[in-house]
C-alpha cells in the first residue's frame, strides 16, 4: 500500500508507453530542419498546447524545465537577475518548499533582502501581513499553493487580491502539489505570473516539469546555450518526458474532480478514526482549507521513523513529514512554523494519497493504525 | 441554452430581382456545405428567410460557424417549446435570466400566425411579460428601445422563443459571383484579398507557388493552412500548387538581377490565367496594395499585367498595412502569414529589384526564354487538394499524436 504519493508517484502504464514510443519513433531534436526534426518539433508543440489548456493558460506561457526544483530556482533566481536594479527585496512564507526557501537564502548572501511570512496554526500566510512587508524595492513574491507537509492550501486568490495594488511585483506559486487536486481554479487566478509543476507528483517520469510564466513578464534564463525555449531555458528538448507529462497531465486533469473527492473521502476515514486515539494529534485539517491528499499526524512519544518503519512491515508505506528531509532527522519546519513543539514534531508522519488509493486501505490502514497504537501504548507506559 | 432552431435573414439578396432565387439556391448549399460535420441539422431556403433546424446538435457550435457565412444579415436562434402558455412562461424566464443584468429593461413581441391559437397577441404579450417581470427580480419594461425583445410565435408546431438578433457576415453567399483564382503567397495580404473576394460572392480557387528544394514542405502547409482557414466561410476550397522551381531557376540563370523578380511575376500570371481558364475561372485575385513592396509599383503591376487580359483584381490595393493586419487578424490568418518559411516570392528576390520596370525589356529579356515549354511543364505539375472547414496541414494533424498525448 503506498501512502506516500507526496513524495513520488507511481508512473501511469500508458504514460510509460508514450515515453517509450517517443524515444523510439520520434528521437529527432525538435531543432532539426528536416523531417524527422520538424515530426519531434510538432509534437513537442502539441504537448505544450495540451499542457497549456489543461492548466487553462496560452500555449506559449509555457516552459518546459527538469522539474518543481528547477522551476523554483528559475521563478526566484530569474526575477532576481532580470529585476535586480529594481529592488533586491523578495517576499516568502516560512513553510515554503526547501527548493524556495534555501534558493531565497542563497539570494540573501548575494545581497538580497528576504521576508519570511510567518503562519497560523494552519500553516497559512495572512494577507494582512503580507501587505505590511511590501516595500518599495519588492521584486517578488513567493508563495506555495499547496504545503507538501501538512496539505493546508494559501489563500492564494486573496493574496492575489492584494498583489492587484503592486502591478509591478511577480507572483509566484509553487504548485507542485496542487496538480490534480481540485485546486484548478485557484491555480487559473490572473494576477499568477509564474507557476512551478513537476511531472513526478502525478504520475509523469522524473527529470521533467515545467513553469508557466504569464505573456510579457520576464525573467532572465537561468540556462544559456543553444536557445530553446525561447531562449529562456537551453538545452535539447527532453521530449520523450515532455510527451509523457502531457499525456499524465491529461490523465489526471480530466477526472480531477472525481479522483480529488475519493481521496478527501479516503482522508476523512483516517482522519475520523486517527482523531479518536487521545495520543494521536492530528496537523492538517479534514476542511476545505486543506488539500484532499495530505494528512499529517503524531503519535505522542514515539518518533516519526519508528512509525514509519512499523508501518513499512505491514507492507503501507507513509513518509515522515518530507521525503526531502526525512533522511536528515531535522524537524519538520512546517510543523516548526506552525508553533508545534519539537518534541511533538519529531513524531509527526504524513500519509499522502492519490487516485490509485481505495476506502479498502485506509481501511486496512486504520487496522494496523489500531495494532501499532496499542503496541506503542504498552511500551510507553 | 441549447437552442432547437435558427432563423436567419438574408443580407443584400433581397435586393437582386430576378436572380434571388440563385442567391437563396447558393446560400442554402452554402450553409450545408459549412455545416457538413452536422449530420442531423436540416437546412430549409425558403424565399424570405432560411430556417435551420438543428434537431440536437450543439447549438453555440452551429452558431459559430454561422457568424462565418457570407449573405446572411442576422439570424435568430429560438427554442422551440409545446404550445402550451405555462411552458413558455417557464423558458421566457429561463432565457430572459440568462442574458439579464441588473437594471435592464426588455418587452415581450408576440406573433401569431396560427390564428386559432386560443390567446390572442395581447393578451400572450401580458400573460407572458407579467410573468418574466413577477419572476426576474430587478428587470423592468421598456416599450421603446428595451435591452432585450423576447419574441414569441406562435406556429402551427409549436411556440417559438426568441430573444437575440446575432450579426451575420453580411456580403454575398460565395459562389453567386462566379468563379476566380487567387494568387495566395503565405504573406499577409493575400488571404485578406481572398476574405474580400469571397465576401462579394467570388468562389475562390487557391493558386500557390511553390519551388523545393528552395521552399520547404513547411512553407506549402503554411499555405494550406492558411486556406483552411479561410473555408468556414464557404466550406471548402480548391487549393493548386504549381511547381515554379525550373522557372525560377532558369528565369535567375537567364535574366538580369533586376528583372528577375519583374519576369517570375509574369510567370505566375501567366500560369494562373492558364488555370483559370482551364478551370472556369473568370478573374485573378492578389493581395498586392500599392507601393508596399518592389513589385508592388504602378510601373510594375503594369509590367507585369502585360502578359494577360483577364481582370487582375486587387482588393487590398489601397489599403495601409495597417488597414490589412487588421483584418488579417479579425479572420484569424495574420499569426500563420507571419510564421518565417522561406516562400517562393523571397527566395529568389534580387537585392536590388527594379521599381520602375519597362513593359518592353521584360518582353525583350523574355524572349530569350523557352516560355511556352516552361509554363506547359510547370502546368502539368499541378496538383490540386480539397480543402475543408477543420483540416489540418501545419501540425502533423492532432490525429497524428493523439495516441502519444
Amino acid at each position: 500500500m503506498y501512502f506516500d504519493n507526496s513524495a513520488t508517484t507511481k508512473i501511469d502504464p500508458q504514460v510509460l508507453q508514450t515515453y517509450q514510443t517517443v524515444c523510439e519513433k520520434v528521437w529527432g531534436n525538435p531543432s532539426s530542419l528536416h523531417n524527422l526534426g520538424e515530426h519531434a518539433f510538432n509534437l513537442l508543440e502539441q504537448a505544450r498546447k495540451q499542457v497549456a489548456d489543461l492548466i487553462g493558460r496560452k500555449q506559449d506561457e509555457i516552459f518546459f524545465t527538469s522539474g518543481g526544483t528547477e522551476s523554483d530556482n528559475w521563478a526566484i533566481k530569474g526575477t532576481a537577475i532580470e529585476k535586480h536594479i529594481y529592488g533586491k527585496h523578495l517576499i516568502t512564507s516560512s513553510v515554503e518548499h526547501p527548493a524556495v526557501i534555501n534558493t531565497m537564502r542563497q539570494l540573501e548572501k548575494l545581497g538580497f533582502e528576504v521576508t519570511y511570512l510567518p503562519v497560523d496554526k494552519e500553516g497559512r500566510v495572512s494577507c494582512e501581513d503580507l501587505r505590511k512587508s511590501i516595500r518599495k524595492d519588492t521584486i517578488l513574491v513567493s508563495i506555495m499553493a499547496v504545503n507538501n507537509e501538512v496539505g493546508s492550501i494559501q489563500p492564494i486568490d486573496e493574496i492575489a487580491e492584494v498583489l492587484k495594488d503592486y502591478p509591478k511585483i511577480h507572483f509566484h506559486v509553487d504548485a507542485v502539489q496542487a496538480v490534480g487536486k481540485g485546486l484548478g481554479k485557484m491555480l487559473k487566478n490572473e494576477r499568477i505570473d509564474l507557476m512551478s509543476f513537476s511531472g513526478h507528483k502525478f504520475h509523469a517520469p522524473r527529470g521533467i516539469g515545467f513553469m508557466y510564466k504569464k505573456e510579457g513578464r520576464m525573467i532572465a534564463p537561468l540556462l544559456t546555450g543553444g536557445g530553446q525555449e525561447k531562449n529562456l531555458r537551453s538545452g535539447t528538448e527532453n521530449l520523450p518526458a515532455i510527451a509523457a507529462m502531457a499525456k499524465a497531465l491529461r490523465l489526471v486533469v480530466e477526472n480531477e474532480d472525481e479522483y480529488s473527492k475519493r481521496q478527501q473521502k479516503i482522508k476523512e476515514k483516517i482522519y475520523d478514526h486517527v482523531e479518536k486515539f487521545d495520543k494521536a494529534v492530528i496537523f492538517s485539517g479534514r476542511d476545505k482549507n486543506f488539500a484532499p491528499h495530505v494528512l499529517c499526524f503524531a503519535i505522542k512519544g514515539v518518533r516519526g521513523e519508528t512509525i514509519v518503519h512499523a508501518f513499512e512491515d505491514n507492507d503501507i508505506y507513509i513518509s515522515t513529514t518530507s521525503a526531502c528531509s526525512s533522511k536528515k532527522h531535522t524537524v519538520s519546519s512546517t510543523l516548526r512554523s506552525i508553533g508545534i513543539d519539537d518534541g511533538i514534531a519529531t513524531s509527526a508522519v504524513r500519509v499522502s494519497l492519490d487516485e490509485n488509493n481505495t476506502l479498502e486501505e485506509a481501511e486496512e490502514f486504520n487496522n494496523v493504525f489500531d495494532e501499532l497504537y496499542e503496541k506503542f501504548r504498552m511500551i510507553n507506559s | 441554452m441549447q437552442y432547437t432552431e435558427i432563423m436567419v435573414r438574408y443580407g443584400e439578396l433581397s435586393t437582386k430581382g430576378k436572380n434571388r432565387r440563385n442567391f437563396i439556391d447558393r446560400l442554402g448549399f452554402n450553409v450545408r456545405s459549412a455545416m457538413h460535420d452536422f449530420p442531423k441539422l436540416v437546412v430549409k431556403a425558403h424565399r424570405d428567410r432560411m430556417h435551420i433546424y438543428l434537431n440536437g446538435e450543439d447549438s453555440d457550435k452551429v452558431i459559430e460557424r454561422l457568424k462565418q457565412v457570407f449573405g446572411i444579415q442576422n439570424f435568430s436562434p429560438s427554442v422551440r417549446v409545446e404550445r402550451d402558455v405555462e411552458a413558455v412562461k417557464e423558458k421566457a424566464v429561463e432565457m430572459i435570466n440568462e442574458k439579464f443584468f441588473d437594471g435592464m429593461t426588455f418587452k415581450v413581441n408576440t406573433r401569431r400566425s396560427d390564428h386559432h391559437f386560443v390567446y390572442d397577441t395581447n393578451e400572450l404579450n401580458e400573460m407572458i411579460g407579467g410573468y418574466v417581470l413577477q419572476n426576474v427580480p430587478g428587470l423592468k419594461v421598456k416599450m421603446k428601445n428595451p435591452d432585450i425583445t423576447l419574441r414569441v410565435e406562435v406556429r402551427c408546431d409549436g411556440i417559438y422563443l426568441s430573444h437575440e438578433k446575432i450579426q451575420g457576415a453580411g456580403g454575398l453567399p460565395v459562389g453567386t459571383a462566379g468563379r476566380a483564382m487567387l494568387m495566395l503567397s503565405g504573406g499577409i495580404d493575400s488571404p485578406v484579398a481572398g476574405y474580400l473576394a469571397m465576401k462579394r460572392g467570388v468562389d475562390i480557387e487557391m493558386v500557390h507557388f511553390f519551388s523545393p528544394p528552395y521552399t520547404s514542405e513547411q512553407a506549402l502547409n503554411k499555405a494550406k493552412e492558411l486556406t483552411a482557414k479561410l473555408t468556414p466561410y464557404v466550406g471548402r476550397i480548391q487549393f493548386i500548387e504549381v511547381p515554379f522551381t525550373e522557372i525560377q531557376e532558369t528565369v535567375k540563370h537567364d535574366v538580369p538581377s533586376g528583372y528577375l523578380m519583374t519576369i517570375q511575376r509574369r510567370f505566375m500570371l501567366r500560369l494562373t490565367e492558364a488555370l483559370a481558364k482551364k478551370r472556369g475561372g473568370l478573374a485573378i485575385f492578389n493581395g498586392e496594395a500599392l507601393g508596399q513592396v518592389a513589385s508592388q509599383t504602378l510601373e510594375s503591376m503594369a509590367a507585369i499585367n502585360d502578359v494577360t487580359t483577364m481582370p487582375v483584381l486587387r482588393p487590398v490595393v489601397s489599403m495601409d498595412k495597417n488597414e490589412i493586419i487588421k483584418i488579417a487578424q479579425k479572420i484569424d490568418t495574420f499569426d500563420l502569414s507571419i510564421m518565417p518559411f522561406e516562400d517562393c516570392c523571397t527566395v529568389f528576390a534580387p537585392p536590388a529589384p527594379k521599381t520602375k520596370p519597362k513593359i518592353d525589356r521584360a518582353r525583350y529579356y523574355e524572349s530569350r526564354l523557352d516560355v511556352d515549354g516552361l509554363i506547359q511543364r510547370a502546368l502539368d505539375g499541378v496538383k490540386v487538394t480539397n480543402i475543408q472547414i477543420g483540416d489540418s496541414f501545419l501540425n502533423d494533424s492532432e490525429q497524428a499524436f493523439s495516441e502519444l498525448l
